[in-house]
């Protein structure tokens, strides 16, 4: 009996240790989650990312139909600036380069830097979408009161499935300031990526 | 509650083992047995039941009529976040830790947990963990308001609570993997040598599958929580849009944990209704191994659908297809365990006594929510559901009439066994049909209103909403008011009334029903073979356990 008692004992420790390991275990899968969510939003647009930044190779090829880019700009509560894309939509041929421009103006009595992440919905149309000129890649400076217009030249990919005829490229603008410099150092490295 | 037993029982007790430790330091805040932690789970549950339903009142009054009448819009946002806190880890799963305790060792034989020591730890964080959520209310900027998801950017916009409601679900979390642990150690090495697998009680399955779904899960929230934390207070990114991070991808952590939860927080009413239904019955369990596999089906579908709380963040097409299918699917193992239940009473010799009205309520009600989750399920149509009082509905159709419902039907079951005495039928009643009525006139009304488009979580609404949270608000100020009778009836029951046989109930089975009610402090102290026959899948196994026995000697 007393023999009994001790291999059961033994028995609890080891389901203690496992279900503690297994805990731990568990623990680094949610972190974990944070990379694993990055590669498969590379792969599959998830999050409206866009695509890498495209040499501007254009391709010349027939491309039998054309796609709506729709733009939209908003700016984040702490950043005192309004936004606007110049034009709300354009119809374009994919494999061809297209310039836009969104109107920017600092409506705040101080300069403020603000810098802006793009996004493309819907989310699987994000891969075939890529920028070679856009503002959102270096921060910008407006002074107290001034409007800048701010260009984006894109191409979307012939390889966009048919079913997409619509897309909408949105811009956020952050307050840059307001961003630690451990969160610059993040944005910096993202933005790396976009 | 407990104490006065001690004080009526002590003198009537001729059991030589029965010799509880005096004085209320260390027969409380010390006690390593399982059936005081047991008691003290219970009782921590009630009150908290009672704290969140407080809350739902507030709720319920400001909803009485549109406009906005008795508190400010942010504080209803407290509300219905605390709400949701407090109930979901303050009382629905503290309550089934409770009847784990208690219940888990009696069933199978064990004079104890596994782990005493830890059991009374697991225990004593929770008022700890509870006292830093709550005491946020009282602090500058008030409680976190931005709902029990806490999905960012919002939650990181409520001042200080955050860092509160991070710690205190850690300590929740912490509380959950240590009581999973206790109970998959007790039931895999506590078990009477002659007691297989197969001979357990279904709410010894339906308990034993739920901690592996906390081990799984409850980290997982710990880590969300952490980066939200984090992202606070430490300037990481893991969320902030600006910083590189994604919102979406907290949805993704959180709900990977969210899904599971709501299962570990039915699993084990299914089991108590599982008990509770064969013996008013007076049939055996039908489908026993059927329902087993059920149970571990639903456990693993739960890990594999978490998406379908966000249809509507957007998703690609065959995402959306894969997350409806198999959110659909769970309604087959599910169906099961309706059918088996169903199977049970047909032909049974059926009584319809407190316990087994509510775990009549629960087969009926659960299912009307088991419903509108399969409507929910539907990708095109959930974003027409998505956040309004559609969902409400539903998840407190799952919630309170099945998980609640699920854990007052054991509490009537058990009293008598706990506390020695029977609890006053005509008043159990007068609670179940008052509960039941009073729930359905609070929650039906609001399937039409989440039909009709009024989103939840606001604190005013538009006037054609009116007639139903008129009516869904009396329904639950009456039904608020039924669970006050029901502390009543505990207390009484506790306080004195009819002794209670050792057997409770005609037609109950099971090793708990053997022994002496009340439960002596300690049973099954002298761990050896039980009579199989009085277990209610013990002769059916035999055989099984019989090679578990082979298998033990080998070692």
């Amino acid at each position: 009996m007393q023999q009994n008692k001790q291999n059961r004992q033994k028995d609890n420790r080891k389901v203690l240790k496992l279900g503690i390991a297994g805990s731990l275990l568990m623990v680094g899968f949610g972190f974990a989650l944070v990379p694993l969510y990055d590669i498969i939003c590379d792969i599959t647009g998830l999050n409206g990312k866009t695509g890498v930044l495209a040499t501007s190779e254009v391709k010349e090829q027939a491309i039998d139909h054309t796609v709506t880019v729709q733009f939209d700009g908003t700016v984040n509560s702490d950043l005192p600036w309004s936004l606007k894309p110049q034009v709300f939509s354009m119809e374009v041929v994919p494999g061809k380069l297209y310039s836009t421009e969104y109107i920017a103006k600092n409506i705040a009595q101080i300069d403020v830097t603000g810098q802006a992440v793009p996004s493309v919905a819907p989310n699987e149309a994000s891969i075939y979408f890529s920028k070679t000129e856009c503002f959102c890649f270096t921060e910008q400076l407006l002074t107290s009161g001034e409007e800048k217009n701010m260009p984006v030249t894109f191409i979307v990919s012939p390889d966009i499935p048919k079913d997409i005829n619509v897309l909408t490229l949105s811009y956020t603008f952050f307050n840059k300031s307001r961003l630690t410099a451990a969160q610059q150092a993040a944005a910096a490295e993202a933005h790396e990526k976009i | 509650m407990s104490q006065d037993i001690t004080h009526d029982e002590v003198a009537h007790d001729h059991h030589d083992h029965d010799h509880k430790p005096k004085g209320f330091v260390k027969r409380w805040l010390m006690t390593t047995n399982h059936k005081d932690i047991g008691t003290l789970y219970l009782v921590f549950a009630l009150a908290m039941f009672m704290v969140g339903g407080a809350m739902a009142m507030i709720i319920r009054l400001e909803l009485f009529q549109p406009g906005l009448q008795f508190v400010e819009p942010a504080f209803f946002n407290q509300m219905t976040t605390m709400h949701a806190l407090v109930m979901i880890f303050g009382a629905v799963m503290p309550a089934f830790v409770g009847l784990a305790n208690w219940m888990i060792p009696m069933m199978i034989g064990a004079p104890d947990m596994a782990l005493p020591r830890m059991n009374n730890w697991s225990f004593w964080i929770l008022p700890f963990a509870f006292t830093m959520l709550l005491a946020t209310l009282f602090m500058p900027g008030g409680a976190p308001a931005g709902g029990w998801t806490m999905y960012p950017p919002l939650v990181l916009q409520g001042g200080h609570n955050v860092g509160f409601l991070v710690f205190a679900v850690h300590m929740m979390g912490i509380s959950s993997i240590m009581g999973a642990i206790n109970v998959i150690a007790t039931i895999m090495n506590m078990r009477a040598p002659n007691l297989g697998y197969l001979n357990m009680p279904l709410f010894v399955w339906t308990w034993l599958i739920t901690a592996f779904l906390l081990i799984a899960v409850m980290p997982v929230l710990a880590g969300a929580v952490t980066m939200i934390l984090t992202d606070r207070y430490f300037d990481t990114s893991f969320f902030n849009a600006a910083g590189g991070g994604d919102p979406v991808l907290f949805q993704h952590i959180f709900w990977f944990f969210g899904h599971p939860e709501v299962y570990i927080m039915i699993l084990p009413a299914f089991g108590i209704i599982s008990e509770i239904i064969p013996t008013f019955a007076r049939k055996p369990l039908f489908g026993y191994v059927s329902m087993v596999y059920a149970t571990a089906a639903i456990a693993f579908l739960s890990f594999i659908v978490w998406a379908h709380h966000m249809f509507s963040v957007g998703m690609p097409l065959g995402g959306s297809l894969y997350f409806m299918y198999a959110t659909m699917m769970i309604a087959v193992p599910t169906g099961v365990k309706i059918f088996n239940w169903v199977g049970t009473m047909w032909r049974g010799s059926m009584t319809f006594e407190t316990p087994m009205l509510f775990s009549l309520a629960f087969v009926v009600l659960f299912t009307i929510g088991g419903f509108s989750g399969v409507m929910m399920a539907l990708a095109p149509v959930d974003l027409q559901y998505h956040d309004t009082y559609f969902i409400v509905a539903h998840f407190h159709y799952v919630l309170v009439t099945g998980a609640v419902y699920a854990i007052i039907a054991g509490a009537y079951y058990w009293l008598p066994k706990w506390s020695g005495h029977m609890y006053n039928e005509r008043l159990g009643k007068i609670h179940f049909w008052w509960s039941t009525i009073s729930v359905n006139v609070l929650f039906f009304p609001q399937h039409f209103l989440g039909l009709a488009g009024m989103p939840r979580r606001i604190p005013d609404y538009s006037t054609q909403f009116a007639e139903f949270n008129m009516m869904s608000s009396i329904g639950g100020f009456a039904f608020g008011l039924a669970q006050v009778l029901f502390v009543y009836i505990v207390w009484k029951t506790v306080r004195g009334g009819e002794k209670a046989t050792a057997q409770v109930w005609e037609g109950a089975k099971g090793l708990e029903w053997t022994v002496p009610s009340p439960a002596p402090h300690h049973t099954f102290s002298e761990f050896g073979p039980v009579d199989l026959s009085k277990l209610a899948n013990g002769e059916k196994f035999s055989i099984l356990s019989d090679i578990d026995e082979k298998d033990d000697k080998q070692k």
